[in-house]
């Protein structure tokens, strides 16, 4: 199984807003094969999170996207009747949000929720539905499964809803799983836990994962690809090992900088910063995004920047070909 | 939840108590009462006799008991009018009102409803516009001249209903409309600002991602949330409606409760319109409690505490 | 409402100021305009009353009764007619018009203090004076306004005095609600800590933080009152319990042009129709000013 199942090229968002178009993300390509974690990396607002919901087709129609490719097993997401994408959402993709104390539905039982996609989906009597709902909570982990299904969300702690919302995502046994951040907002002791188990159970039962975060110590443990943007652009894209190995882009290099190092930072040394903040990306927006805040800007980061392909499927764009890894290697 | 409930009754127990006082008290506020009954050429003999005679010589508080216990117990003394039993007489004419509130809420509820889910789903579009027309509009809108105009348009011109009484189904079919309408804009924005709440929330995001179909987010997770809030109201309006059934009755000729209240004010039956303060006052008090009951049944958050 | 999503960032950056703003979304408020040209509208014509009306309103005439509108084939003599008494029509609805607006004006000032200062009182000192202030509402709200306002103003016989005191009285329960919930929040925020901190008297704060900053929302809740009362005494008018002929009261003129409906319509018409247009005006203007000082208070 590693026949290319998820297939984006020159994915753009434009968001409307009172002063013009905020182009929120622009043309960027990733692909997926089946089984594999994808992780994709940025600060807030770089527009991980709006990527995922456009694949999920779940932005609003003010907001427009637009690709040269976006194929979801051989069906052109971009294309399909709102009917289609239905038929897809919850059954064949399905996403984990970030929040788990507002995801789910403060009128309808733990149970009811669970149950639905799989009733939607699938041609199963609620007692079928019901079997599957107490399998997978069980498997999240939760004890007593079948007294929890009378409950409602807001009985339930942060960390049990998140574990609820992840066994409502595999409901149907997806063969994509989408999480955005699904850890950020519950409390550190139990972060690393909720992750553990949710890539767990994908690679457990053989599914695709897109592993949206800004944790880069957890795309270190979890990822085969990584995926980084910066203010709307994919500025590099790898495997795991070779980005983390060779980071190529100042920003992925800064960002690796950002978090420490075991037996490499040593102790009371600074670690590394950003300086500056995310250009406003309302109205055109020309040449290196990053420029800004690189610490090698020059005046060629106006124009257009090339892209480079260092390695097998490891790619990013810089105006600096070779010379910024050479400078990396010296430094270290 | 019990806690809640009687917390809830024992406030509204307090409310209707001072609103009696109120009602009674009524009696008192054009100085003497007794004098007042008697017309304005009797003797002074005359109003010290009925003065005795309806027991106005003692003190207020004692005759307040005295109307308050007799109150309870059904019995609200005699009109002064009609010289009959005012509870049999307001009994008589209450089925109309009851009947009249009833068409007015389903209609305000039926109009106002799907207009605020419409108006959410798409805002700022025609439809969207439209409501908040309607809504406005409503707010605005003399209750007697519309329905006078009613009367003149469906009548009059056209004669497809009848003008006034209370026969038939037909004969409701105008003051319903003039009731309801008064309701609905208070109920429509609820709804539409509160699916427009519910619909921005993070549920419903997850229902999408489910698959749900649309007219399944609407009505099943969004709507089912959205009008918890607009059920409370509905209850509340209904209490208000039947308070403001006397213009509509009095507009229509039909013989209700509200029609009754202003027969007796107008011939300062003072018994009858204190019997019926008080029993209109005792209906909103008691849909308001419902509301409160119904709001807290119909909230799981609130159920279970 | 496209001014509404401009990016608050930008704004803050180079936007306009505050003052600019509200300018802007009070003459970019098409409801808001309409509302307060008409209503400006009616309230020249009802100052300047003796000016504009054409006859005496007052003014009988047997041989003339109930002249039809110029529409409907009258004279310009009367351009709205006469009603059944020969009375000049259009005089009697420019009198009308101080009328609607004297009550209007004067029970949504009694109301108003009345409502302000429970509502004001209970958000800022909680506790049981909030228990009793709240109780009160409870207390009026069951009250059916139409028939107390009815029965004490049968009572005390009808007049415009009694009118507008009754109404000023009954209708304070949304100034309290409101008022009570904004003093509620004000009061939380950071500025009247800090006043307190540095030991402002409670007169003091009320009427330096608190006020001003709940002042907003009152103007709203007097304008809706306004509306609410000139409605409420029309319908009282129009049950002929409300303001007693032959003062031209425009719920009155309903009231006397509804028994020749049948033949007369405009008689009910004209009325109804200038009653409606002026109560559209001023809600318009309250809704509007409502999204103009608090967008987030819509519902």
């Amino acid at each position: 199984m590693t026949d290319t199942f998820l297939d984006v090229k020159g994915l753009t968002i434009d968001i409307p807003v009172g002063g013009g178009t905020l182009h929120a993300v622009r043309g960027i390509d990733f692909e997926l094969k089946r089984g594999e974690v994808l992780c994709i990396v940025g600060e807030s607002g770089s527009g991980k999170s709006l990527t995922s919901l456009a694949l999920m087709g779940l932005l609003g129609r003010r907001i427009k996207v637009r690709a040269e490719r976006m194929d979801f097993d051989g069906t052109a997401l971009l294309d399909a009747s709102p009917r289609q994408m239905r038929s897809l959402r919850g059954a064949r993709m399905s996403m984990i949000f970030q929040e788990p104390m507002t995801s789910l539905n403060p009128a309808y039982t733990i149970g009811d929720q669970l149950m639905e996609a799989m009733l939607l989906h699938r041609d199963v009597s609620r007692a079928e539905a019901r079997a599957r709902a107490v399998d997978l909570l069980e498997k999240v982990g939760i004890t007593a499964a079948a007294s929890r299904l009378g409950q409602y969300p807001h009985q339930l702690s942060g960390g049990l809803r998140q574990r609820v919302m992840i066994a409502m995502a595999l409901m149907c046994g997806p063969e994509l799983i989408i999480a955005d951040e699904p850890t950020t907002a519950l409390d550190v002791t139990i972060q690393a836990q909720i992750l553990r188990l949710l890539v767990d159970l994908v690679r457990e039962m053989g599914m695709a994962m897109i592993l949206i975060t800004h944790d880069l110590g957890v795309v270190a443990r979890v990822a085969d690809k990584v995926a980084v943007m910066y203010a709307g652009e994919l500025v590099e894209t790898g495997l795991a090992a070779d980005v983390f190995r060779a980071p190529m882009h100042p920003y992925t290099r800064g960002l690796l900088r950002c978090i420490p190092q075991p037996g490499k930072s040593r102790r009371g040394e600074p670690l590394g910063t950003i300086r500056g903040i995310v250009p406003s990306l309302v109205g055109e927006v020309s040449g290196c995004v990053f420029r800004t805040r690189c610490d090698e800007a020059v005046a060629a980061c106006r124009g257009t920047i090339p892209q480079h392909w260092p390695g097998d499927g490891h790619a990013f764009r810089c105006v600096h070909a070779s010379g910024a890894r050479i400078a990396e290697q010296e430094g270290a | 939840m019990l806690q809640f409930i009687l917390k809830r009754l024992g406030l509204a127990i307090l409310v209707a108590l001072t609103v009696s006082f109120i009602s009674f008290s009524l009696l008192f506020l054009a100085g003497d009462p007794a004098a007042a009954l008697a017309g304005e050429t009797a003797s002074g003999e005359d109003i010290e006799a009925i003065r005795v005679l309806y027991g106005f010589d003692r003190p207020m508080l004692v005759q307040y008991g005295e109307w308050l216990w007799s109150a309870v117990r059904g019995n609200f003394g005699e009109s002064y009018y009609f010289k009959l039993p005012v509870s049999s007489l307001i009994a008589e004419r209450l089925s109309v009102t009851m009947m009249l509130g009833v068409c007015g809420i389903t209609f305000a509820l039926l109009m106002a409803v799907p207009l605020g889910v419409l108006a959410a789903m798409r805002p700022n579009s025609i439809i969207d516009r439209i409501a908040l027309f309607l809504s406005v509009a409503g707010q605005a809108l003399p209750s007697f001249w519309f329905g006078l105009i009613l009367i003149v348009v469906f009548a009059i011109q056209l004669r497809w209903l009848p003008v006034s009484g209370a026969a038939t189904w037909a004969h409701f079919v105008m003051p319903t409309i003039v009731l309801g309408y008064y309701a609905m804009p208070a109920i429509m924005r609820l709804t539409r600002a509160g699916m427009l709440e519910v619909l921005s929330s993070d549920y419903i995001r997850t229902a999408r991602a489910k698959g749900a179909s649309e007219l399944r987010v609407m009505f099943r997770h969004a709507l089912r949330n959205a009008i918890i809030p607009v059920v409370s109201l509905a209850a509340v309006q209904m209490g208000f409606m039947l308070g403001g059934s006397i213009v509509v009755e009095s507009i229509f000729a039909l013989h209700g409760a509200g029609y009754l209240a202003w027969e007796s004010i107008a011939r300062n039956d003072l018994p009858t319109v204190q019997a019926l303060i008080l029993i209109f006052s005792m209906f909103y008090i008691v849909f308001n409690f419902l509301a409160d009951v119904l709001n807290a049944w119909l909230d799981p958050r609130m159920r279970s505490s | 409402m496209a001014n509404t999503t401009v990016d608050p960032l930008l704004e803050e950056i180079i936007g306009p100021t505050p003052g600019q703003l509200l300018r802007k979304r009070v003459f970019g408020h098409q409801g808001l305009m309409i509302g307060a040209v008409v209503l400006v509208l009616i309230t020249l014509v009802a100052l300047f009353a003796p000016q504009l009306a054409p006859h005496d309103p007052y003014a009988q005439s047997l041989v003339a009764r109930m002249k039809p509108p110029v529409f409907l084939g009258g004279t310009w003599e009367h351009p709205l007619g006469t009603d059944h008494l020969g009375r000049d029509y259009l005089s009697r609805l420019i009198y009308g018009a101080r009328v609607s607006l004297m009550i209007g004006a004067i029970a949504a000032a009694i109301s108003g203090v009345i409502g302000t200062a429970m509502g004001v009182a209970a958000g800022y000192f909680g506790g049981r004076v909030d228990a009793v202030v709240t109780f009160l509402i409870n207390v009026r709200l069951a009250m059916p306004v139409v028939l107390v306002a009815l029965a004490v103003v049968a009572i005390l016989g009808g007049s415009l005095t009694v009118v507008i005191m009754v109404l000023g009285f009954l209708l304070w329960d949304r100034f309290a609600v409101v008022m009570r919930a904004s003093t509620r929040q004000v009061r939380e925020r950071e500025y009247v800590a800090a006043a307190r901190a540095i030991g402002a008297s409670t007169p003091r704060l009320l009427l330096t933080e608190i006020m001003p900053n709940i002042l907003n929302n009152l103007i709203v809740v007097v304008t809706l009152e306004m509306a609410h009362a000139i409605l409420l005494e029309a319908a009282l008018s129009f049950l002929g319990l409300g303001v007693q002929p032959p003062t031209p009261s425009w719920g009155l003129m309903v009231s006397e042009g509804k028994n020749m409906m049948l033949f007369e319509p405009w008689l009910v018409l004209i009325p109804g129709a200038v009653l409606f247009v002026m109560v559209l005006a001023i809600n318009l203007m309250g809704d509007g000013l409502r999204d103009v000082t608090a967008p987030e208070n819509r519902n």
